[in-house]
């Protein structure tokens, strides 16, 4: 018998994954959240790397990881009183709430699983072999960009450009 | 729904993480945490794009655009953590039900 060790590391990155996303919703500290939340990141690069999307895993570590998230840490430091107790997180609503998202839940998972995917495209999802060695993507990635999709790789930089600059514009203190 | 893993499993892991973060953009009073909760959305988002594109396609557009919604949530991120900044300074508050100035 042969160890499913794909089946054995996908299920330990999505327990990752919900165990620490439920930290970050359910936790009443902002820090603590944070921390979910990173674990989280982390997680979702595993299962980037489990799915063959190595520059995609390596881009959401460094820009999640090491920008958004510092980013997010950033502004709960500076705009709460760290050294009291009044870094809190309540939630409201709780119960409404939980209605909802559950139903939500529960509707997407019915319709995820009932779906015939890959009919209209003819193919069948059980002939895929994800334990099958993958090509390297970055530089099919990277002549993507340079080629059919130029025009939104420039739109996105022009509106990061500006997002930056408005940001930055926005919290000065003399603005 | 068999143990051993297919798309089904990327897909329902991804539901799930888009529960959470709706869950924490519905309920959260800190502005800050809600952002958070956008961005477990937006992974989830990535997360279908990647699987999709793994099972059902030979090309990467997938991974282009999970690359563009990376970027983009980049951009969001740090634009609304400018705003919460300025809230703070004016209303003292990062708490979302207390900035209803503009509430008749």
């Amino acid at each position: 018998m042969n160890i499913p060790f794909y089946d054995i590391l996908f299920y330990v990155f999505a327990a990752l994954i919900v165990s620490s996303a439920a930290v970050m919703v359910f936790s009443r500290n902002v820090i603590y959240s944070a921390v979910g939340l990173l674990f989280a990141f982390f997680g979702v690069a595993a299962i980037y790397v489990l799915l063959g999307a190595d520059f995609v895993a390596v881009a959401q570590i460094l820009i999640y990881v090491g920008g958004i998230l510092v980013l997010l840490i950033f502004g709960v430091m500076l705009s709460q009183k760290v050294t009291s107790v009044d870094i809190k997180n309540g939630a409201v609503q709780i119960v409404p709430a939980i209605l909802v998202v559950g139903g939500v839940l529960f509707i997407l998972i019915r319709v995820l699983l009932s779906t015939p995917w890959g009919a209209a495209s003819g193919r069948n999802i059980q002939d895929v072999d994800l334990t099958a060695a993958v090509e390297p993507t970055t530089q099919q990635i990277g002549r993507l960009l340079m080629t059919e999709y130029l025009i939104p790789f420039e739109i996105v930089s022009v509106l990061l450009l500006g997002a930056l600059i408005g940001a930055a514009f926005i919290a000065r203190k003399d603005a | 729904m068999s143990l051993t893993v297919g798309l089904h499993h990327f897909l329902v892991l991804s539901a799930i993480l888009f529960s959470l973060g709706l869950y924490a953009v519905v309920t959260k009073r800190n502005a800050v945490t809600v952002l958070m909760g956008v961005e477990l959305i937006l992974n989830a988002a990535n997360l279908n794009f990647i699987a999709f594109g793994r099972f059902l396609d030979t090309d990467l557009d997938g991974q282009i655009f999970s690359v563009f919604v990376i970027v983009t949530a980049a951009a969001a991120a740090a634009v609304a953590l400018a705003i919460v900044l300025n809230l703070y300074e004016r209303i003292k508050t990062v708490n979302l039900d207390e900035a209803d100035s503009l509430a008749g």
